[in-house]
């Protein structure tokens, strides 16, 4: 059998590409953001994009994000397609504004009339000592208010497929990219987040659920770093014979509904995963369509592993403390098993 | 004078004063209707606030007379007469004030929330929030290689938001064409402009981002039309943003009900003494342009358009209870 020659990608360049292939094909579509010009962009996904688009395509902006992001929407108003770069995710706290009550409500509130095809990315997650204003995940947040589509890749074949297809969606975008697999440089990640990425520009739809691995015993369910931590936990269970299913969810809005819900109906038992704080997050909202929808599949109560309710400490064991780790993982599902 | 006044110029501007303050002041009776006796804001044809700009009618007339539909401009929540003088469809944003289904927004936006991509014309209920949309219009008409142009208005009360420092800023270093209209009516609801703002012109504020700012006193139409038209040409021309300060009237209060203990009661009466209506006619007249008859066919068709507009609002349906779950996502 002729193997498929592999084109292993980091993230970073993976998601470069897909922005550089859309803009080849679209001129409405244009990145904006803080050092996303000659730096490339903090977490590289602008890398050699201004060298080829020049200075008015990928525009370098002041630290203005209220201003630039107020600036996406009415471009996005008058027919542009901007991508902007809020760098780390923790910063929406000085553009709320223009992400919740702007560029996520205009489209229903002008009772359908205008589009903003806008995507933001934003990089998330911890893992670095970068302590509580940079290394938060915060997606529930953009979840929880309607008109954001939210996505978040857990290797470099999604984040391609999820960027260009993001870029195509007519709504707004948050997409959100992890700095643990993001792959450049002083930021390490795991061996498999990097992954075969096809030259071809491709697309994944927003809304669906991939299965890493298949399993009977125990359904669980992450997103970004946390998928990796689940598949080594995975490895360490099935040589205990404990067959975990691993979803990764892919896109928080929309949501998988039926992909997790057919998987604990197989498996009757559920844990998810969430690099997100706990409460009125992300582990909530899908134990609570699992206990609405497939109760009575369930032969264990559901079990959530997030960030404990604080933010984000500095100091290496403090951080890794709070944030899930595989041995973690490895035993939340040891317990709801025996 | 960049662009000269012509008789029917100033007769257009006229007209459009008139049938801004006869939408405004026929607005606030109907919104009246069933808030008796007890004063209740979702009560009656038009639930929620309405904030009106009667009195305000020269700063929306006078700029928005250089626009074209293809000009952007975005709004606070005080803004119906900027969406008149933009040429937004009175009878929809009539309907869309009622909440109905015919409505600009399909009664999803409701007053301080107007969109129509038509005429490029957006309000906000966010004060501050649309400066910066109206920079990214800008951006996009300068990258599309357009001679459109972009205008964000605000009140007084708008421009100690950060954003309006933003949009300043970037509209300047990236010298697009943006027209800034500042509205300065004195009052942030109910906290005055000598309080809140720390130099008396906020036209001043300008030479910090190094572009023009021109202050414009006593709401004055032609002074307006004449700054406006320089700041839009010089826009299109590429030539960059200004800031316009317009000394404005707020006639009513911050919104329709609102007690107004925070103003002397004589300060409205001194502010109607200068009716900028009255003021136009006078000064039309003066020129030989305009007669009291004219004026008074001028009012009669001003008040049949508007009757018009508010008689489809109240006969239109309104929208399905189920429509509330649509157009989350396009």
């Amino acid at each position: 059998m002729a193997r498929i020659a592999e084109r292993r990608l980091r993230m970073y360049k993976a998601i470069a590409e897909a922005i550089d292939q859309e803009m080849e094909r679209d001129n409405t579509i244009f990145v904006m953001g803080e050092d996303v010009g000659v730096y490339g962009g903090v977490f590289g996904i602008t890398r050699g994009l201004y060298q080829k688009y020049g200075p008015e395509y990928v525009r370098d902006t002041p630290l203005s994000e209220a201003g630039v992001i107020g600036a996406a929407i009415g471009a996005a108003a008058v027919g542009m397609r901007p991508i902007v770069d809020l760098q780390f995710v923790d910063f929406i706290g000085v553009c709320f504004d223009q992400i919740f009550n702007q560029l996520a409500k205009i489209h229903y509130m002008s009772g359908g009339n205008v589009k903003l095809p806008v995507v933001i990315t934003a990089a998330i997650g911890g893992g670095l000592s970068f302590a509580a204003h940079h290394s938060q995940v915060l997606y529930s947040i953009f979840a929880h208010v309607p008109g954001l589509k939210v996505v978040v890749p857990s290797n470099s074949y999604d984040a391609k497929g999820l960027m260009i297809q993001s870029i195509r969606d007519d709504n707004p975008v948050i997409y959100c990219i992890h700095k643990r697999l993001i792959g450049v440089p002083g930021m390490p990640c795991p061996e498999t987040a990097i992954t075969h990425v096809p030259e071809e520009p491709y697309t994944i739809p927003l809304g669906k659920a991939s299965i890493k691995k298949e399993g009977e015993d125990v359904t669980i369910v992450a997103a970004a770093l946390m998928v990796h931590r689940a598949i080594e936990a995975a490895e360490m269970l099935s040589r205990e014979g404990i067959d975990a299913e691993i979803i990764d969810v892919r896109t928080l809005v929309p949501l998988d509904k039926d992909t997790i819900i057919n998987s604990v109906k197989k498996t009757g038992r559920l844990l998810i995963v969430d690099e997100d704080y706990k409460s009125y997050g992300m582990t909530g909202e899908i134990a609570a369509i699992v206990a609405e929808e497939a109760w009575e599949y369930l032969d264990a109560p559901i079990r959530r592993l997030a960030v404990p309710d604080v933010p984000i400490p500095f100091s290496r064991p403090l951080e890794d403390y709070i944030i899930p780790s595989t041995e973690k993982i490895y035993k939340t599902v040891k317990e709801m098993i025996k | 004078m960049v662009v000269e006044l012509r008789k029917e110029t100033a007769i257009e501007m006229l007209y459009t004063m008139l049938k801004i303050r006869k939408f405004e002041e026929t607005i606030k009776d109907i919104y009246a209707e069933g808030k008796k006796p007890v004063f209740d804001l979702s009560a009656g044809p038009i639930p929620g606030f309405v904030h009106l700009s009667a009195g305000q009618e020269p700063a929306a007339v006078g700029v928005c007379i250089h626009l074209r539909a293809d000009d952007f401009v975005s709004a606070a929540h005080r803004a119906h007469h900027i969406a008149i003088a933009k040429g937004v469809d009175l009878k929809r944003l009539a309907a869309e004030i009622f909440g109905k289904k015919t409505g600009l927004c399909k009664g999803k936006g409701g007053h301080m929330h107007l969109f129509d991509p038509q005429k490029n014309f957006s309000c906000n209920g966010i004060v501050g929030a649309s400066f910066p949309h109206a920079v990214g219009a800008a951006l996009a008409y300068k990258m599309q290689g357009k001679d459109s142009v972009a205008v964000a208005y605000g009140g007084d009360g708008a421009a100690n938001q950060g954003t309006f420092h933003e949009a300043l800023n970037l509209a300047a270093i990236w010298k697009l064409p943006v027209i800034f209209v500042i509205e300065d009516n004195m009052w942030a609801l109910s906290f005055p402009k000598r309080l809140s703002t720390a130099i008396s012109r906020n036209s001043d504020r300008a030479s910090a981002y190094g572009i023009p700012g021109v202050f414009i006193p006593d709401n004055d139409l032609f002074r307006i039309f004449e700054v406006a038209g320089e700041a839009i040409k010089r826009a299109r021309e590429g030539g960059g943003p200004t800031l316009i300060e317009i000394e404005t009237y707020r006639f009513y209060g911050h919104y329709v009900g609102d007690p107004e203990r925070y103003r002397a009661k004589d300060e409205v009466e001194k502010l109607r003494a200068k009716d900028p209506i009255n003021r136009v006619k006078e000064q039309l007249i003066q020129k030989g342009w305009l007669t009291d008859k004219e004026f008074e066919e001028l009012v009669f068709r001003a008040s049949a358009e508007v009757d018009e507009a508010i008689n489809f609002a109240r006969e239109s349906p309104y929208p399905d209870p189920e429509e509330a779950l649509q157009d989350v996502f396009a």
